[in-house]
């Protein structure tokens, strides 16, 4: 029509490229690129939390030892308040008006979108009431939490705690992320799967403002909370609070097994703690003050603590000589403190056979019988080797815990180490003597002890040292648990000699003044460890009554100077509190006498002088 | 009949929309539909009514209507209310109008008016500077309301003058500028002279049809530019690669200059010429951009040049606006399903972003089909200002086009981060109804005009 009117092409053209550009752009970012459908998703979906509760613990008489109390918190969403009538509410709660107002502000600034709280930890009675009310009060919730409680305060270290993980057990195991808790130690720990329940998840829907708007999908993805499952412990509450007491004042440990089943009824260290010091706000400050005590109250002397055994391995020393056919009928003669190469203290008749030597803890005899043990074989090496291999098996230097979380193994000395120290064939059974009577390179902890009684009570076996009976489902099912049982077959007549032994040992031995109760046939050996760092170790290991023997118990006290000083009678009121229910009267100055004992506070003046 | 098609499928997407849009708050919904669908139907009544005037009445009436326009930019600077930093509403109870809607329409008669005069000719300079005032009135008036975006489609007035035979070099000209514009914040100075030199070499070779020639001054400005480099390493003159390029380049130039002369080649001048309008316009990029734009317009542009990325602060419209759209994929989440949209991430959905929602929601199916409708209606709207008979019908028919052009292609553009964000709303989508009317009105007039393209109107 005109002269420019081919020009409409150029102008159709820049229309269409500039379509064509964008179409390119389009299909870019929503088909080729999927990064926006990401942050797309991390828009608009929250991913909520729903805590379970977590399992709490009985002793074996379904006394609580944990249990949670329910805590709750009052939450303000700020945007979604309105005027409320201030004085009731601070009625209800019981805050003052200023401080509700302070805490407000405080919410306010945070953000006016998400809920903060405002109140911490009502009781359950202020909780109460205060639901009743809430509709008064848009805006506020409630948020319930658990916290750990102890009833008896007792078994801290037994029980273990929790605390928010850390970074390595978040990549570690893919179930936790940053706030979550975790058993740390203990049973907490070792049983965390059962107790923790499984988290439910929901994934909620949230605007620019982070309000929730709905369910994602209808709720399809979420999945429910489990609530955790509840223990029933081996423990025995009460026993377990009296050993904690007697106790009282002194560095040391009390393992006690019920030999048949191999569960701990008693397993305190001392010093120890409050439990419930590691629960709330007051945790990170009570646990660096726990760290840095000098007594270490945290440790878990029982059974992370390794000593040598003392005189109460000559029960080992014989059950090895015994197997070996060595003991049965020698008798080897004392030249009591004029004995070479190790002397005896103790003043008894000479010579003398098993029984007798273990009644006086005879050095001489242990150490003639070590001999025989070790050069019962070729070589020394392998006369070591064996005796090694049979301690591990009667469970001394291995673990030997069914679910003890941090246990150590102690350590019984290899050839290699001696071969190390005095080339190889430069040592014999001579070179290594001390550890006859259970001094030297051998370290045992007073779990293995126990259990080590717990065999001869067993006049034969032992079940792995369990905390945990049975674990309860939320349905109320019993799930009762299994533990590996060790048969140590060396004849039922060489128990019974070492048996005798240990009942001469309360009866007219070393622990007669100590250990002896009327109405029960305690079977025990004493024990003093040298110790060249100051006083000689107390230790004491036992079992009762002689016949279908209900306990195995071993005591074991830093410092306590000699075996019938204080690990002997400990030993004894635990046994008699057990079996017979309370402390004959004849009996009560020993109570009185070791729950009055301070040790601690001795050493320290010592060691300041 | 096809645009009134074209209108509806275009309601029926504002009412998806709009729709949508007002499931995210419940109070705030209802209003916001409610109020889309009286602007709907006003927009309908509007566009009967306009049918119904004669074309006679606008071209006559153009210039009547361009003054009441002015006036009224004029008033709402005094008179309006102020929303988002500008002042360009008029407020009638809850009812807000801008004037600046219907500057473009009233320009675009008088533009029309103003061509289709017997006396006019694009070509003399008069006639090009009365242009140049129609257009130059209303946009600085809206520039002074703060309102740089809309200001801004005036630009796009350029290619109707372009169709009635304004020189194709001025458009040449202005995209050189504006790619210049573009390079010269993108790259760094010695980048931007490297560059330049290379285009005039190529330049060169074009205009004088040699491929020869333009290797040699390739060859000779290596030579010269390494020689520079060797004498600067090994002197240790530590002179920076930009001060080596600047000296090799005026060397060139002397003697390229020389050579021209000596050659008698005209095109040389043409060349120099074009190379120190490229670096006066590079060099004054720098003062424009720190001095004229405001701190909002420069972080736009970075935003979409990615000089800076803010996610949060400047950047965080177009990032979520891109979060929404991407997220649609292939065929979208769905009618009402767009999370995005719904719960507010994107500000602004209802109204500048609203092709979010049509991004989100119909995926890239229903974004292509959306930008489609568009293109065949500016392809209609071309081909139907061409079969007019009058030049005033067919101006005021590609002004029509060219500013639904502009909205579109920026519109969506910044939704997507291929353009920086300018504060104008998607023709028939974006809730409002200033620019709904605003651009009924424009349309229904030129199809009353091409209802009765036979005569001839001016």
């Amino acid at each position: 029509m005109d002269l420019y009117s081919k020009r409409k092409y150029l102008i159709i053209g820049l229309f269409s490229l500039t379509a064509f550009i964008i179409t390119i752009r389009l299909f870019y970012i929503q088909v080729l690129d999927s990064s926006y459908k990401i942050s797309a998703a991390s828009n608009v979906l929250r991913r909520e939390i729903n805590y379970p509760a977590r399992g709490v613990i009985f002793d074996r008489n379904g006394k609580l030892l944990v249990f949670n109390q329910a805590a709750y918190d009052v939450l303000i969403t700020p945007k979604e308040m309105k005027t409320f009538d201030t004085i009731a509410f601070c009625k209800i709660v019981g805050v003052e008006k200023e401080e509700l107002i302070n805490e407000i502000i405080k919410a306010k600034n945070f953000s006016r979108f998400k809920p903060s709280p405002i109140i911490k930890q009502l009781s359950s009675q202020t909780f109460a009431v205060l639901q009743e009310q809430l509709f008064k009060y848009p805006g506020f919730f409630i948020q319930a939490r658990t916290l750990r409680q102890y009833p008896s305060k007792i078994a801290a270290h037994v029980l273990g705690y929790v605390g928010e993980v850390d970074q390595k057990i978040i990549e570690g195991n893919k179930y936790y992320e940053n706030g979550d808790y975790i058993g740390r130690s203990g049973i907490e720990r070792a049983y965390e799967d059962e107790l923790r329940g499984v988290k439910g998840i929901s994934y909620k829907m949230v605007d620019v403002h982070q309000m929730v708007k709905g369910n994602f999908e209808e709720g399809r993805l979420d999945t429910a909370a489990i609530i955790g499952k509840n223990l029933v412990s081996t423990l025995n509450g009460d026993l377990q609070s009296y050993g904690e007491r007697l106790l009282s004042g002194k560095v040391g440990s009390i393992v006690a097994i019920e030999p048949e089943t191999g569960e701990i009824l008693v397993l305190a260290s001392a010093p120890t703690f409050d439990p419930g010091l590691f629960v709330g706000r007051e945790r990170s400050r009570n646990y660096s003050k726990l760290l840095i005590d000098p007594n270490k109250p945290m440790l878990n002397r029982a059974i992370t603590s390794s000593y040598p055994p003392g005189s109460t391995f000559k029960l080992a020393n014989a059950l090895i000589g015994l197997q070996d056919g060595l003991l049965q009928s020698v008798r080897y003669s004392c030249n009591g403190p004029n004995s070479s190469p190790i002397k005896c203290t103790h003043n008894h008749e000479t010579p003398l056979g098993l029984v007798s030597a273990i009644r006086e803890s005879c050095n001489s005899f242990f150490w003639q019988a070590f001999r025989s043990e070790i050069n019962h074989f070729s070589n020394p090496a392998k006369g070591l080797d064996a005796f090694r291999n049979s301690l591990l098996e009667i469970g001394i230097g291995k673990k030997i815990g069914g679910d003890l979380y941090a246990e150590t193994t102690g350590s019984v000395p290899t050839v290699s180490f001696y071969d190390k120290y005095f080339g190889s064939g430069g040592w014999n059974s001579l070179t290594i003597r001390s550890l006859s009577i259970g001094q030297g390179e051998l370290l045992v902890t007073p779990l293995q002890l126990s259990n080590m009684v717990s065999l001869i009570a067993n006049r034969g076996y032992y079940i792995a040292p369990h905390l945990v009976r049975s674990i309860q489902d939320y349905d109320g099912t019993q799930d009762t648990l299994k533990f590996e049982r060790h048969n140590i077959d060396a004849g039922r007549d060489n128990y019974e000699m070492i048996v005798q032994g240990m009942e001469q040992v309360v009866e007219a031995g070393t622990a007669r003044a100590s250990a002896k109760i009327d109405s029960i046939i305690i079977c025990g050996k004493t024990g003093t460890v040298q110790n060249p760092h100051g006083e000689a170790h107390s230790a004491f290991v036992a079992f009762a009554p002689k016949i279908n023997p209900k306990i195995a118990i071993a005591v074991y006290i830093e410092n306590g100077v000699w075996g019938a000083r204080y690990a002997a009678p400990i030993a004894s009121l635990i046994i008699e509190k057990y079996l017979k229910g309370k402390i004959a009267p004849s009996r009560q100055h020993f109570e009185d006498a070791m729950i009055n004992s301070d040790l601690i506070s001795t050493m320290k003046t010592e060691t300041g002088d | 009949m096809l645009y009134l098609l074209l209108v509806i499928l275009g309601w029926i997407n504002i009412y998806a929309a709009v729709y949508s849009d007002e499931h995210q708050s419940i109070l705030d919904m209802g209003q916001k539909y409610g109020k889309q669908l009286i602007w709907i139907i006003a927009a309908i009544v509007l566009a009967i009514m306009v049918f119904t005037v004669d074309s006679k009445f606008y071209a006559a009436f153009a210039y009547h209507i361009y003054g009441a326009t002015i006036l009224l930019l004029i008033a709402v600077l005094f008179l309006g209310k102020e929303v988002n930093g500008a002042r360009a509403w008029f407020e009638f109870g809850n009812i807000a109008l801008q004037p600046a809607e219907l500057g473009k329409f009233a320009t675009n008669l008088a533009i029309a008016k103003c061509i289709s005069q017997f006396d006019f000719k694009i070509q003399k300079m008069r006639s090009y500077l009365i242009l140049i005032a129609i257009i130059a009135v209303p946009a600085l008036l809206i520039i002074l309301q703060n309102d740089t975006g809309s200001a801004l489609v005036f630009a796009v007035f350029v290619f109707v003058f372009y169709r009635e035979g304004l020189n194709g070099m001025v458009l040449f000209w202005g995209f050189a500028a504006a790619a210049l514009f573009i390079l010269s914040l993108v790259l760094d100075e010695f980048k931007l002279l490297l560059f330049l030199l290379s285009i005039s070499i190529a330049a060169y070779g074009v205009l004088r049809q040699s491929v020869k020639e333009s290797l040699i001054g390739t060859l000779i400005t290596s030579g010269i530019l390494t020689l520079i480099w060797i004498t600067n390493s090994s002197m240790n003159l530590g002179a920076t690669p930009l001060q080596l390029l600047t000296i090799t380049t005026l060397l060139i130039a002397v003697l390229f200059i020389g050579y021209g002369i000596i050659k008698h080649i005209s095109e040389v001048w043409r060349i120099v010429l074009f190379f120190i309008f490229a670096i006066g316009i590079s060099m004054s990029v720098n003062y424009f951009y720190k001095n004229v734009l405001a701190s909002h317009q420069r972080d736009r542009i970075d935003q979409v040049l990615g000089i800076k990325v803010d996610k949060l602060g400047r950047g965080y419209n177009v990032n979520q606006s891109k979060i929404a759209i991407g997220s649609g994929g292939f065929i979208g989440k769905g009618f009402l399903k767009g999370t995005q949209t719904k719960f507010n991430f994107v500000p602004e959905q209802s109204t500048d972003f609203i092709f979010c929602t049509v991004g989100e929601e119909w995926g890239f199916v229903g974004s292509t089909v959306v930008l489609g409708l568009f293109l065949i209606l500016l392809v209609r709207l071309v081909s139907l200002a061409e079969r007019q008979r009058s030049q005033f019908s067919r101006v005021y028919g590609y002004g029509v086009a060219c500013i639904l052009f502009f909205h579109i292609a920026i519109n969506i553009s910044m939704t997507i981060g291929l353009a920086p964000v300018i504060g104008i709303p998607l023709p028939f989508f974006s809730y409002g109804g200033s620019s709904l009317w605003a651009f009924t009105i424009m349309l229904f007039i030129f199809l009353r005009f091409d209802a009765t393209r036979t005569e001839n109107i001016r």
